[in-house]
């Protein structure tokens, strides 16, 4: 058995004369919860429908789940909400989630309990018996995730899981995304809400005008850290005398920020600053946001396209 | 062959929740109620006759005559049940990205477009049952007369409607809805026209206008299928007259049911190609 869920080498898709991935070369892991981010239009939905076989490429290759895109038999272990979560609205939430079921081709009498399970996963055994037509907007999305889990995939694709839930609703998806991380599913996550990739994510991908350009581990323990604190009043001298602890001392939003070569000197320059009488507020490690590394890696001048 | 069922199974669901078939059926009950009626009456008139001129066969030409307008109407519901019932089928699961989350499950492409086409053919096959049963029927019962070869001549219908169908299922791989309805009527209107050029040119043995419906039969073969059920219902002697709408001056010949079968066949297999080629 081969090690990545998902790997592809040089995925292209046009539609006419527009190029909606022009590039697409990745590799994600068995039970790797892989971000897949990316300004709007960047190619993100197209990827996933290559990935599907939803939409057919135009060159290059990939495999999923050890087998040719589109794969009939492998489509049996994965999962997928779609960006646009419509579905067969005249069904009411149970129904639906019976249909789907037995498309997955899931036995009768594993049907139920792990229908019943799912509702209650997703917050939704109050509402299951109404039309799909009635629902609202999240509930449409929670009702498609828990289709989306039906199967107990092996890899599970989300693009934009979170778009239309309310926090609540959001919690419980990065709930559902760790316990699948926990069981080893492997998750493909499109998302714009780069604090819930930050802590749902072990690897991220930047993509731009369909090309990936960036690539990187978030959960790398890394030696290099920022050290963040707030105190009363500091002074020249004060910012002066923390270089002993690291470099890169600088004053930055109304905190002190300076960069050390590991957590271990966040209590020394705690004691330090005690015995020196001043008043801390706050201290500890800053740790640089995927925000603010996504608008460095996709520059200024992103836009939609 | 799971996902066929599966999906055909989900096609009636989907046709008797949303009420489609109800109204179809009320009117077709309708229908049915104004038909008795109307064969009733006409019954009495012709029993009551005070010139009792009408000789049997007279007589059985009348019933024939209505019972094939009846038919007529039938074949006409038929027609409309089968080009609009799935209209809307794929086009608009594409439209909406509903058939998303269908083409994404461990079953073909394929099984998809057949399950549904074969969910929409027990319905229409159903539904002419009780239609074309309910004429023939009540023509029985009031008149005791049963047209011949009526098998032959629901068969006939049958095909008719299930190659509108296969020509809606077909065009909504890749129509919009509306464009799709368009097509659909616009191609039976055209068969229905030729059909008749058809007829009048050999009525008037002008070979030109009789080339012209043949060409038309061809392209869409409906109204040949129809002409083909109501010239084999009929006895001898209404077809010799071929003065009714449904006394044929020009038969199709059965050549014409192995071109619809084989049509209906490259219909369908057309239509499974383009879904299985299109981006979703
Ligand atoms: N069916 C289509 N026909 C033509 N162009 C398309 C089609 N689908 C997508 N595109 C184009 O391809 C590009 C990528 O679209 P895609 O939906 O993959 O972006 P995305 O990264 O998912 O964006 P978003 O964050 O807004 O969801 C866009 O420029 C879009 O206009
Ligand atoms: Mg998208």
């Amino acid at each position: 058995m081969n090690h990545s869920a998902i790997e592809t080498n040089a995925l292209r898709k046009e539609f006419g004369a527009k190029v909606a991935v022009a590039d697409l070369t990745l590799t994600v892991q068995r039970g790797e919860v892989f971000g897949f981010l990316g300004p709007n239009g960047a190619g993100k939905t197209t990827s996933v429908k290559m990935l599907l076989g939803l939409v057919a490429r135009t060159s290059g290759e990939g495999r999923v789940l050890d087998a040719p895109l589109g794969n009939v038999a492998a489509r049996a272990k994965i999962g997928f909400l779609p960006e646009h979560f419509r579905f067969q609205d005249w069904l009411s939430g149970r129904e639906f989630l019976d249909l789907h079921a037995r498309l997955y081709g899931i036995e009768t009498e594993n049907r139920k309990a792990r229908i019943e399970k799912l509702l209650t996963r997703v917050d939704l055994q109050d509402a299951a018996n109404r039309k799909l037509k009635e629902y609202s907007k999240g509930m449409l999305q929670r009702i498609g995730l828990a289709a989306a889990l039906l199967n107990e995939p092996q890899l599970v694709f989300l693009d934009e899981p979170t778009s239309g839930l309310d926090p609540l609703g959001r919690l419980i998806v990065r709930d559902v995304i760790q316990e699948l991380r926990a069981q080893g599913t492997a998750v493909f996550l499109n998302s714009h809400l780069l604090s819930e990739v930050e802590v749902t994510c072990d690897r991220v991908a930047f993509v731009k005008n369909g090309r990936v350009i960036r690539e990187m581990g978030l959960r790398e323990t890394r030696n290099e850290i920022e050290i963040e604190l707030q105190v009363k009043n500091p002074t020249p001298n004060l910012l002066r005398d923390l270089a002993q602890f690291g470099k890169n001392v600088r004053q930055w939003n109304g905190s002190i920020h300076l960069e050390t070569d590991g957590e271990s000197h966040i209590p020394e320059i705690n004691r330090w600053l005690v015995a020196q009488g001043v008043d801390v507020y706050k201290i500890g490690a800053a740790k640089p946001s995927l925000e603010k590394m996504f608008l460095e890696v996709m520059g200024e001048d992103a836009r939609a396209g | 062959m799971r996902g066929i069922f599966t999906i055909s199974q989900l096609t009636i669901h989907e046709t008797l929740r949303k009420r489609v078939l109800l109204a179809a059926t009320l009117l077709g009950f309708a229908f049915l109620v104004i038909f008795a009626l109307g064969f009733y009456f006409m019954n009495r008139e012709v029993i009551n006759s005070p010139r009792g001129a009408e000789t049997q066969a007279q007589r059985a030409l009348i019933y024939i005559f209505l019972m094939m307008a009846g038919l007529y109407a039938v074949n006409f519901l038929m027609v409309m049940m089968a080009a609009l019932l799935p209209v809307d089928t794929l086009s608009g699961e594409i439209r909406s990205g509903a058939i998303q989350s269908l083409v994404t499950k461990p079953l073909r492409r394929a099984e998809i477009v057949l399950g549904k086409w074969l969910g929409f053919w027990v319905i229409l096959a159903g539904y002419l049952a009780l239609m074309g049963g309910g004429v023939l029927l009540i023509a029985r019962i009031v008149s005791g007369i049963t047209p011949q070869n009526i098998f032959i001549g629901l068969a006939l219908i049958l095909l008719e409607a299930t190659l509108l169908l296969t020509l809606s299922i077909a065009g909504g791989t890749r129509l919009s809805t509306l464009a799709n309805g368009v097509l659909v009527f616009g191609l039976f209107g055209l068969a229905f026209i030729g059909g008749w050029i058809e007829q009048i040119g050999a009525l008037f043995q002008n070979e030109t206008a009789r080339y012209v419906g043949v060409i038309a039969s061809l392209i869409v073969p409906s109204e040949s299928l129809w002409q083909l059920a109501a010239y084999n219902m009929q006895p001898a002697l209404m077809r010799d007259l071929a003065m009714t709408p449904f006394s044929p001056a020009s038969v199709p010949s059965n050549a014409m049911v192995v071109w619809a079968l084989g049509y209906t066949l490259l219909v369908l297999l057309l239509g499974v190609w383009s879904f299985r080629t299109r981006d979703l």
